[in-house]
């Protein structure tokens, strides 16, 4: 009952932070959607989850309020935009119809099949001697993954420090 | 069933910033939106109804616990997501230096 | 005319900034070394690292920050966490496989020097998540700043 609550919260702050036309609101609206998160996470039971979340989400909303704060720029309605507009929400409707059969061959929300994680649950304290049965899985049986995961990272900082660096360039302003 | 239901529609919210917004800026909200989405479904299918954290305590014996597998998953997709939403933050402060809009629309006009 | 210009923030913040970036560093080391026994683990621990220094800087302003950990100090410690988790996975090899945990013993279960090679890759994992981050910020705002001029 309380996640389906904190669901429609959730949902209702998307919607303020995709139509309000202040940039600055729309980054707090986003912020609230992923405090929302990081509370959903800890009532489903996942206490790793929700402090990532909520430490990255405080990172993320530094970084967009910081690079923003001085460009408010308001948007704008061109023409045709009425014909634009009712064939995106055609398109959404058709993908949630068909997304409806399709979350029907799920198992009901409560009772997951659970054949790999029951051996992980049983073995792990025997097999790596760790309490925390999520950092056994990422660390132990699955460190590829997270080997994986490292290499994303270095290549999007790279990434980021490619692209802001000013070399070569004269300043003749 | 209608947990599910909800978590595609905050999707949807999410597609449809990205599909019919001008500026740069809405459209990192709207991946932004899109990938907590994602993340909060793959939770919602490892749940189990009066489960436990997946933590060993000292001294009890815990029979019924979630599905570790999808938190696994979903940890380090979590750290991913900051590094490519800084990414985009990064193109889109380069967009602005040279063209000095944010608006996708006059981007593809001005060419050199 | 122009008046003195005052790096960072007000005084207030500054004041409580000094109380509390020493306590934020502690918490995030704590976070990484508990790993295997509390919920956490190196990703959180990293992020909560990256997060006192950037505390600093928002207050203090980037002279001060970048005395206590430059740029150049942050990509060698990014680069030697990357290195330092590889090395441990392929260290296995001469074990049997990859990430084969050969050279430190299980120990006892919920004691702090237990689970092998576990805490070992959350160091690795935190040192090259946190300055990554760190480096990512400092590069946004460097440029931000030169660009204001």
């Amino acid at each position: 009952m309380e996640l389906q609550l904190l669901l429609l919260f959730m949902l209702s702050a998307a919607v303020v932070a995709v139509e309000v036309e202040d940039l600055l609101s729309s980054v707090i609206a986003v912020g609230a959607v992923g405090l929302g998160l990081s509370l959903a996470f800890l009532i489903l039971k996942a206490p790793d989850l929700a402090i990532t979340q909520l430490v990255v989400e405080i990172l993320c909303l530094i970084i967009l309020i910081r690079a923003t704060i001085n460009k408010d720029l308001p948007l704008i309605k061109d023409g045709r935009w009425f014909f634009n507009t009712t064939s995106t929400l055609l398109f959404i409707a058709l993908f949630l119809i068909f997304s409806y059969f399709a979350l029907k061959e799920l198992p009901p929300f409560g009772s997951p099949i659970m054949r790999v994680a029951k051996e992980y649950i049983e073995q792990g304290l025997k097999k790596t001697g760790a309490a925390n049965i999520v950092a056994a899985i990422i660390l132990d049986f699955r460190g590829y993954d997270t080997l994986g995961e490292a290499t994303i990272l270095f290549t999007a900082v790279m990434g980021v420090l490619a692209i802001i660096r000013r070399v070569g360039r004269i300043n003749e302003r | 069933m209608i947990e599910y239901i909800l978590c595609f529609a905050l999707f949807c919210i999410g597609l449809y910033c990205i599909l019919r917004k001008r500026n740069i800026i809405k459209i990192v909200v709207g991946l932004g939106i899109i990938e907590y989405a994602v993340n909060l479904f793959f939770v919602l299918i490892g749940y189990r109804t009066h489960g436990r954290a997946p933590i060993l305590a000292k001294d009890q014996v815990i029979s019924n616990m979630v599905d570790p597998i999808p938190q696994a998953l979903v940890l380090t997709s979590i750290v991913i997501g900051l590094g490519v939403t800084a990414l985009i933050v990064a193109i889109a402060i380069r967009i602005y230096e040279k063209y000095g809009t944010f608006d996708i629309t006059k981007i593809r006009r001005l060419k050199g | 005319m122009k008046g003195e210009k005052e790096k960072g923030m007000t005084l207030i913040v500054k004041t409580v900034t000094r109380l509390t970036v020493g306590l934020i560093l502690l918490y995030g080391i704590y976070i990484v070394l508990h790993g295997h026994l509390t919920p956490g683990g190196g990703f959180a621990g990293g992020v909560i690292i990256a997060l006192s220094f950037i505390q600093l800087m928002l207050a203090f302003g980037k002279e001060m920050a970048l005395k206590k950990l430059s740029q150049l100090a942050a990509s060698v410690l990014e680069s030697l966490g990357a290195i330092m988790f590889l090395s441990i996975a392929v260290l296995g090899f001469m074990g049997g496989y990859f990430f084969f945990n050969f050279f430190l013993q299980k120990g006892k279960p919920f004691d702090l020097f237990s689970a092998g090679i576990i805490p070992l890759c959350n160091i690795a994992i935190s040192l090259k998540v946190g300055a990554g981050l760190f480096a990512i910020f400092v590069a946004l705002t460097l440029f931000k700043e030169s660009e204001k001029e």
